[in-house]
């Protein structure tokens, strides 16, 4: 009879200090925020051009860590990003919803034709990364090293004095293209 | 000094290849012919452009700076004759992209009028920052083919460095313009070691040259022979002629058994790697102040009537080397510059020789044929005995055909050096090392998106804390507003008949009575002082325009004597306050 009491205080005890550690681990190590949105975060391009639908890189990636979003909505990530996502939440990677826009091959950067700015300051209130400088009736110009090309300012300009314009290839980002494809037998070449 | 005794490592893998090498060593170095137009590339060299100083009709000396380095690692340029600006547009340069560049074009006068300079006479007394700044002034950049500015490699703290290696391998085939250079310039060499050791204070150097260069050893040995002083402790190693042994983590592996780490420099190690054509160039930048302006070339080939190696300007375009070495136009097929390992093919005959320009390769169908057809990997395995850097060529060529560059690093592709001794080996003619650049260079453009990435998302954000930090301010104001409001209407209704004539200075009994006396009190005091404040200025404008006899002063006059009326009135209403 008192091995049966014994053992069952002695289990009782062990869930009481088991209970303890774990109520304390989990008020120590507890993780702020949803660590799942910064890695979905990180995987997309930070273009915060809005052609997913949200208003930004981020709450796209939370509604995808919500499970309630598609993972193929960013045409400036593309395949690689979709794929990226998808390995990391271990779904099956699916073709970008052409809805959203098309991947391109090139980088883009906006470019303000200054001669027919005429300063009314709607580009620098559309840029989300503050990439456009100028002020009130003053000439506007775009930063390009901190455009990422999301063509968010080009829809609100009056006169369309902005253009989408290849970022330009200098011999600094230059590098190797692949060697072309194997022939399946050589006389195909 | 001791050429013996010495133990020497080995590194794995390496090829033979046929050397070539013969042809151009036959004759002398000559003296190429000043071009009458020359075209410089503003980047020469790894690192920032250099920034052009000059402007299209300038004149411009022999040895004058015409364009600056614009970072810490780049290079300035000089010019290497005297003449005018004529340009400084896009042109093609000299670079495996085949891509244009920035470059200024000097039409010579064929004076070769110098610029001031003055070469250090006690250099081996004067201190490392005095050496430092005249090399970096010299614009020296890696003349073995790199180009890696060379002051950056100077610049390494003494403390770090035990070895100093001069890289005088060459292993290249048909290259010989350090071989000719060694040969006829060792004394020089010698004395360009002595300034490194002066700079970076190693315990030891090795000069490290292939047994394939009898003459150039024999001639470097004659000149430590005959150098003043013997303590400068600086060994001539002689070692196996083997490709890529002048790689600089094969040679220092080769000398002194270390291995570089992975992802690293030779700093890391202890030691510093310089060519010796580099070498050469920091005796004339510090002992003659002579920059570097000119370099050997070596022009061979079996397209080239006559191989040799030219003492060229940079900046010659490379058809005048062409025609002085007599070479058949029709026969050429391909025309490289650098080795047939790792140099690339040129564009046109008018691009112009750059600071390393090491060789041009002329060469007909029958010597250079072109690839052929890449067939399927079989599996062998020669690929993996011939890498120096021990990687695993197939699996990288796997994963870098299917862009897999997370594998591809994770099997260090960094560390690839790019010599081609795995295409070199493959039987299957499959381009290996084109593969490893392709891969290499999607690595570095995703490194560069990720880093822009990350500041997009910063400015974001950043933009974001603004905005909302802008509506909040706003909502503080209007509520700020707000209650300011609701107060006034609330003393409105405390005090059922408003004071309306308060501004016209006198006060009105009822809002006295409204207000509490000592907030009242400071109201009028505040007047008072406004009131002096605006008597002095009217008065100190009166006193000018008095000075100055101007029609003004009249009307000057009459208000200030008004501003003392209201002074008057605003004193008589605070004493009444008091009261």
């Amino acid at each position: 009879m008192s091995i049966i009491v014994i053992s069952v205080l002695a289990l009782v005890a062990l869930a009481i200090l088991f209970g303890a550690i774990l109520g304390f681990a989990a008020v120590r190590f507890k993780v702020e925020g949803n660590p799942i949105v910064d890695q979905l975060d990180a995987l997309l391009p930070q273009t915060q051009c809005g052609q997913c639908s949200y208003p930004g890189c981020r709450p796209y990636a939370q509604a995808i860590s919500e499970g309630n979003e598609k993972i193929n909505k960013c045409p400036p990530g593309g395949e690689s990003t979709i794929a990226a996502i998808a390995d990391l939440l271990g779904v099956e990677p699916e073709p970008l919803d052409a809805e959203h826009g098309e991947e391109k091959d090139v980088t883009l950067v906006a470019v303000i034709r200054e001669d027919e700015c005429i300063g009314c300051t709607k580009c620098i209130q559309a840029c989300p990364v503050d990439a456009i400088l100028g002020a009130a009736k003053q000439m506007h110009t775009v930063i390009a090293q901190e455009c990422t090309g999301c063509d968010l300012c080009v829809e609100p300009c009056p006169v369309d004095c902005i253009d989408m314009v290849p970022t330009e290839r200098t011999l600094q980002s230059w590098h190797w293209p692949k060697p072309s494809a194997l022939p399946l037998i050589a006389t195909d070449a | 000094m001791n050429m013996h005794h010495f133990k020497l490592h080995d590194f794995a893998g390496g090829i033979h290849p046929p050397q070539h090498k013969s042809q151009s060593t036959q004759a002398p170095i000559s003296q190429a012919e000043i071009p009458a137009r020359l075209i410089l590339a503003i980047a020469q060299h790894i690192g920032a452009p250099a920034k052009p100083v000059v402007k299209p009709g300038d004149k411009v000396l022999k040895g004058q700076i015409i364009a600056e380095g614009d970072d810490f690692i780049s290079c300035n340029l000089h010019a290497p004759t005297s003449g005018t600006v004529a340009s400084i547009e896009t042109r093609e340069v000299p670079h495996q992209s085949g891509m244009d560049d920035t470059c200024i074009e000097i039409i010579s006068d064929g004076q070769e009028r110098w610029v001031d300079h003055q070469g250090l006479d006690d250099y081996l007394q004067a201190d490392a920052q005095t050496l430092i700044a005249r090399i970096t002034q010299a614009g020296i950049a890696g003349m073995g083919g790199a180009g890696f500015p060379t002051h950056v490699k100077a610049s390494i703290p003494a403390s770090k460095i035990d070895t100093l290696i001069v890289n005088a391998a060459e292993c290249e085939p048909y290259i010989s313009s350090d071989d000719m250079l060694m040969r006829e310039c060792a004394t020089e060499i010698i004395k360009g070691i002595e300034i490194l050791q002066r700079i970076l204070r190693p315990q030891q150097c090795y000069i490290g040259i292939e047994d394939n260069k009898p003459q150039a050893a024999a001639a470097l040995q004659q000149a430590l022979k005959e150098n003043r002083d013997d303590t400068h402790n600086i060994h001539l190693v002689v070692i196996p002629t083997k490709y890529p042994s002048g790689g600089e983590k094969q040679l220092i592996q080769i000398l002194t058994g270390k291995e570089v780490p992975v992802a690293g420099i030779p700093a890391d190690i202890g030691m510093v790697c310089q060519n010796v054509a580099s070498v050469h160039a920091i005796y004339e930048a510090v002992a003659l102040g002579i920059p570097l302006i000119q370099r050997i070339t070596t022009v061979t080939g079996d397209a080239v009537g006559r191989p040799q190696n030219y003492r060229v300007l940079l900046g010659t375009p490379v058809s005048e080397l062409l025609r002085q070495a007599q070479a058949q136009t029709d026969k050429i097929k391909r025309l490289i510059m650098g080795g047939p390992m790792m140099g690339f093919t040129l564009a046109s005959p008018h691009i112009a020789i750059t600071k390393t320009s090491n060789c041009i390769i002329a060469a007909s169908a029958q010597t250079l044929p072109d690839p052929a057809m890449e067939q399927a990997c079989i599996r062998c395995g020669m690929c993996s005995e011939a890498c120096p850097a021990q990687l695993l060529p197939q699996q990288l060529y796997w994963f870098a055909k299917s862009s897999n560059l997370e594998q591809a690093q994770a099997h260090n592709i960094a560390d690839c050096i790019e010599c081609g001794a795995c295409s070199y080996v493959c039987p299957s003619n499959i381009p290996l090392v084109q593969y490893y650049r392709f891969a290499k260079g999607e690595i570095k453009q995703a490194q560069r998106d990720k880093q822009g990435s990350e500041q997009a998302k910063l400015r974001f954000d950043t933009r974001n804390a603004r905005l909302a930090r802008e509506v909040a301010e706003k909502d503080a104001k209007r509520k700020a507003r707000a209650a300011a409001a609701a107060k006034k209407q609330a003393a409105k209704k405390a005090a059922p008949a408003p004071a309306t004539n308060l501004s016209k200075g006198e006060p009105a009994p009822v809002a006295a009575k409204a207000e509490p006396a000592p907030l009242k009190k400071e109201a009028l005091k505040q007047k008072v002082l406004a009131a002096q404040t605006r008597v002095d200025k009217a008065r100190e404008r009166l006193a000018m325009a008095q000075q100055q006899q101007l029609e003004t002063a009249g009307a000057l006059e009459l208000g200030l004597n008004k501003q003392i009326d209201k002074l008057t009135l605003a004193q008589k209403n605070l004493e009444e306050a008091n009261r």
